[in-house]
């Protein structure tokens, strides 16, 4: 909808601007709603709780002498963790690099596409359809067919990921932008201000709660899209290690990459809860 | 009926006549309004829910096209918003992602022009609000984010200032302390005000003139001259007269026939 748009709307207040009812994978309360850690208290609860589990573990392993291709101690994963990190550290590089370049690729098209799609409803419309089928399909079923095209570089995966996380941004930035306030929008007109400038200073504020969900989610599909066609094919990275380890009963070293990407993802989790904090804690 | 008293017309209305093209069809908001405002007068317009009030305000301030009609400003056709025209919007309308201090400066953001400190915490002190500058809206009650879109409105020191229902939201008390300081910055800085409400005494303690809207299509049913001295007090509400011009003005909107449908919109 375009500034045109005020002389065909009749200005409506105090009502609450429509939550967004469009297919979004998650909402605010992604960020929002998150667990807000605070005290010591809670947090000596926390490790504790992890000591708690992975000593225990360790017992019973040790006790009932499970073998290790069933499952591994928790002292034979760390320790393997520890031993095989500088040869996993070339690994993990490759699998960030090609996560960063896809989700660098889908997340700033996402972006894009959601800012000027929503200026055209109808165009948003004829579009959308589409853009759910990118969104459901999982994009690992195209990697076989990427490497048959693009060979085993980091072509092929990084199209993946682009193509898994590009549309996961834009639904939920799309979703932001639609977020409409007449009433906002009218405050910078009546300063005389520009579309462009209302676009800056109104609509990206307005969506950026949004957006960020939509960067967090796009980033945590990426990072499952490429590890899954690290999995699928290739000789390299840490999905590659996974089937590698795992063809190899390997069981302490299949646990430590595991670690790895957890790590990963909770970094990515955390990383984006900071900017939701950070950008669009006013949302709240 | 609309003719100006004052010394000079500062902003003229002249047959305003406004459409909306609505998906549920045509909606006439506004119906050959007219009216004259004089330079430094501090006039109110009333009538019933949806009968257009908003409607007109934004095509003053040249946020709206009207369908028909004209605005002159100083003589001058207003064709879109004005930099000498200030705005107070409906609950205060304040960007809940910035500082109270950056909410203000935000004309001057907009119009790429350095922000006028000293009148900015000038116009702060004078509402009681300096030194929360740095406090988000949420962290002000309803009617200190109502004193701050003023100072706001007030920043780049406009000559007219349109206020759309600015204290419909604010609780009896609080409307009555506005009211109050709406009248000593009118009469501190002899801005030319265009007040809006649905409340019929607020309308008689503030204006010099109350103008009277038919329901929809809003048409100008009849101009009330105010007359009571300035600055005054809020015991003159309780008077015989304030009593009876209130009634009137409430007899006169009641008068009309009862509007049909969408009762929702275009307030």
């Amino acid at each position: 909808m375009s500034e045109d748009a005020l002389n065909d709307n009749i200005p409506e207040f105090g009502k609450k601007a429509k939550p967004p009812q469009d297919v979004s994978i998650t909402n605010l309360t992604a960020l929002s709603s998150g667990v807000n850690i605070q005290t010591t208290r809670e947090i000596v609860a926390i490790v504790g709780l992890a000591v708690f589990i992975i000593g225990s573990a360790e017992i019973l392993l040790r006790v009932f002498q499970v073998p290790a291709y069933v499952m591994p101690t928790p002292s034979s994963i760390f320790l393997a963790l520890f031993t095989e990190m500088p040869f996993l550290a070339a690994h993990i590089y490759y699998t960030l690099v090609q996560l960063l370049m896809g989700y660098a690729i889908g997340a700033s098209m996402g972006l894009v596409l959601a800012a000027v799609i929503t200026q055209f409803p109808f165009a948003e419309k004829i579009i959308a359809p589409y853009i759910l089928l990118l969104v459901t399909t999982p994009m690992l079923a195209l990697v076989p067919l990427l490497i048959l095209r693009f060979g085993f570089g980091y072509t092929p995966r990084v199209i993946a990921v682009a193509l898994a996380s590009g549309p996961m941004v834009m639904i939920n930035a799309a979703t932001g932008f639609r977020r409409v306030d007449l009433a906002k929008i009218a405050l910078a007109r009546s300063f005389g201000a520009s579309t462009l400038q209302i676009f800056t200073k109104i609509r990206v504020p307005m969506a950026m709660p949004m957006i960020i969900v939509g960067l967090m989610i796009g980033a945590i599909f990426g990072l499952l899209t490429s590890v899954g066609a690290e999995m699928v094919g290739g000789g390299f990275g840490l999905g590659n290690r996974l089937t590698t380890y795992s063809s190899m009963i390997r069981m302490p070293q299949f646990f430590a990459v595991i670690l790895i990407l957890a790590t990963m993802g909770i970094l990515i989790y955390v990383f984006f809860y900071w900017l939701g904090k950070r950008f669009a804690s006013w949302e709240a | 009926m609309s003719e100006a008293k004052g010394p000079r017309a500062k902003l003229v209305v002249e047959n305003a006549t406004k459409f909306y093209e609505t998906k549920s069809g045509r909606v006439h908001a506004l119906d050959n309004y007219s009216m004259s405002v004089s330079e430094e007068e501090f006039v109110c317009v009333v009538g019933p829910s949806g009968c257009g009030k908003t409607t007109l305000l934004w095509s003053l301030a040249g946020l709206h096209a009207l369908t028909g009609g004209t605005v002159k400003l100083d003589n001058a056709p207003v064709t879109g918003p004005h930099p000498q025209i200030g705005m107070v919007f409906q609950e205060a309308n304040l960007l809940p992602w910035r500082t109270l201090q950056r909410n203000i400066e935000l004309p001057f953001e907009i119009k790429g022009t350095r922000p006028d400190k000293t009148r900015i915490d000038a116009l702060l002190t004078r509402v009681g609000l300096l030194g929360f500058g740095g406090k988000m809206p949420r962290e002000l009650s309803g009617g200190m984010q109502q004193r701050a879109a003023i100072v706001r409105a007030l920043s780049f020191n406009p000559s007219v200032l349109l206020m759309d229902e600015p204290f419909g939201a604010l609780d009896a008390f609080t409307r009555d302390d506005m009211n109050l300081l709406v009248e000593e910055i009118w009469l501190e800085t002899k801005k030319t005000i265009i007040f809006i409400t649905h409340n019929i005494a607020e309308a008689v303690f503030l204006s010099d003139r109350v103008f009277v809207m038919t329901s929809r299509p809003g048409r100008l049913a009849k101009v009330f001259p105010i007359s009571f001295p300035r600055p005054r007090p809020l015991e003159i509400m309780a008077s015989r007269e304030a009593f009876d011009l209130v009634n009137e003005i409430k007899g006169q909107i009641q008068h009309q026939p009862a509007r049909p449908a969408r009762a929702e919109a275009a307030e």
